[in-house]
């Protein structure tokens, strides 16, 4: 059983074995599922992951209020011809956008750590095996690795908007993908856990301030956002930069920076882009 | 590390909160599974922000298909009031106060003609539930495994039939607990198991004396 980054690291470096195998054996010992199982599921939610990041690329989804429909059609036509950033990126951000689509239009998603962040794990999966061409297997490992990453959040910090703000959902999906991301380019577990300090520090701070209260504006946009930080951060860490801080310290900095956010900015639809004049008027006009 | 990777990645489900859409529905359908009767209506009693934003992330339409035995991940929840008229049942929503330390509490009261049975508790985030109150009896079910209610009279011997069956099925309990409305009258039991509870099993606790009624809800984590 590992507590923290410090700990998991440290068995890793007992048992010469990586994250995602550690984990896995927490996860069998923890459960009493077997190994086989285990991995059968993650092969199953990766599916369901792929499928919501592919759905909506082509086909506009309705969603209430309309706010987010067609988001994803608009980027992934887009990253097909001249873009700014290159076909890739914008692919990346398509994807993500997808998931958010599908997610707001009550289709089938994959919580990745939670149901408003669904987008960036799978589009930062699915880029990189594709562009790269990463195995299933290595995107299983690499999607248990992420999962590894999101448990130290969840047991010590927060994974909740309306507890942390948005660098609690968007933020920690993308530092769980930025140490995917590092996994699938072949770099170590000291790598890893550097792309996922660096993605977390990259938007630590950001506030939940979702329109109208719905999953929506601005969490669509936090996730194709929060996919490309993802791979900043994981290209930060390949180039060998220094992290300095551990990532178990960025993990309790995050989760005290939640603390000190005020309601207003957690959840509540009462600050940030939802208290503007625009997005009080959408909502007046959603909901009367 | 005590936090399933499941937990983190996961749960399937329908979009889009998984506290406010699949807890909803997740806790819906644990009511249904633990009523485990008829019924021609449902009243959705919906305390704390379930009252004030349930229509932005159709936590009402959750609640209904959870009612309607549908889970989270079912793609049949966005026709749920539609299927509920088709199968001729009736429901409505209305604000109740519900004393908790939980933010999404709903009361789920199933009526048959002039029967009542209700079923309270939260959903807590992340598409986890607590049921904390079966009709009039606090409790704490939160269903991440098979779990087995009954209710029985308050006498001596029903807990001890109802393990030895348990054990004689190979069934491991996780834990157990007994509780009453009062001094010989009527009690509950709330047994978590490690494996699913069969139909069979189910027919064998019934039969037990002073077995009132056996409600079972095999849901597990992995949904």
């Amino acid at each position: 059983m590992y507590k923290n980054a410090q700990d998991l690291m440290r068995q890793c470096a007992e048992s010469g074995k990586r994250i995602w195998e550690i984990a896995l054996e927490n996860e069998m010992k923890l459960t009493g599922v077997s190994r086989e199982k285990i991995i059968e599921n993650f092969g199953v939610r990766l599916e369901i992951m792929f499928s919501s990041a592919r759905k909506a690329l082509k086909e506009k989804q309705r969603t209430k209020g309309g706010l987010i429909d067609g988001v994803a059609a608009t980027q992934y036509s887009y990253s097909q011809g001249e873009t700014l950033r290159g076909n890739y990126i914008n692919y990346i951000m398509s994807l993500a956008y997808s998931c958010s689509e599908v997610n707001a239009s009550m289709g089938k998603i994959c919580a990745s750590p939670t149901a408003g962040s669904c987008g960036i794990l799978p589009a930062v999966l699915l880029g990189v095996m594709e562009s790269k061409n990463v195995s299933r297997e290595k995107t299983i490992e690499a999607l248990i690795t992420a999962s590894a990453v999101g448990a130290i959040y969840t047991k010590n910090a927060t994974v909740a908007g309306a507890d942390g703000g948005c660098q609690a959902e968007c933020g920690v999906a993308s530092s769980m993908a930025a140490a995917a991301a590092v996994y699938m380019m072949g770099g170590d577990d000291e790598k890893c856990l550097d792309a996922a300090g660096f993605a977390m520090i990259n938007v630590m701070g950001l506030v939940c301030d979702p329109v109208a209260g719905l999953v929506a504006l601005p969490c669509a946009q936090r996730n194709a956002s929060g996919a490309v930080n993802a791979t900043i951060a994981a290209d930060m860490a390949l180039a060998g930069q220094i992290a300095h801080i551990p990532f178990d310290q960025v993990v309790d900095a995050m989760f005290k920076v939640g603390k000190m956010l005020p309601p207003q900015l957690r959840e509540t639809a009462k600050g940030g882009i939802a208290s503007t004049p625009v997005g009080k008027a959408i909502m007046k006009e959603i909901f009367g | 590390m005590n936090i399933s990777l499941f937990d983190v990645v996961g749960p399937v489900m329908i979009g889009p909160s998984s506290s406010h859409t699949a807890g909803a529905a997740k806790l819906a359908k644990t009511a249904r599974l633990i009523y485990n009767d008829k019924f021609n209506k449902v009243i959705f009693g919906l305390g704390g922000s379930f009252a004030s934003t349930y229509r932005g992330h159709f936590t009402d339409y959750a609640l209904v298909a959870g009612a309607l035995g549908m889970s989270e991940d079912d793609e049949n929840l966005r026709r749920s009031f539609d299927i509920a008229k088709e199968q001729g049942v009736e429901f409505e929503f209305v604000p109740v106060e519900i004393p908790s330390v939980y933010e999404n509490t709903a009361r789920i009261t199933f009526i048959d003609g002039d029967k009542e049975f209700f079923v309270e508790g939260a959903s807590l985030g992340g598409g986890r539930i607590l049921v904390t109150n079966i009709n009039g009896l606090a409790c704490e079910v939160n269903a991440t495994s098979p779990t087995i209610i009954v209710q029985q009279r308050d006498v001596s011997g029903v807990v001890s039939d109802v393990s030895k069956i348990l054990a004689d099925d190979g069934i491991n309990i996780g834990i157990m607990k007994v509780s009453r409305t009062s001094r010989g009258d009527k009690a509950f039991c709330i047994i978590e198991c490690d494996e699913i509870i069969s139909e069979e099993v189910q027919q064998e606790l019934r039969k037990v004396k002073n077995v009132l009624s056996v409600a079972v809800v095999n849901i597990t984590s992995e949904g």
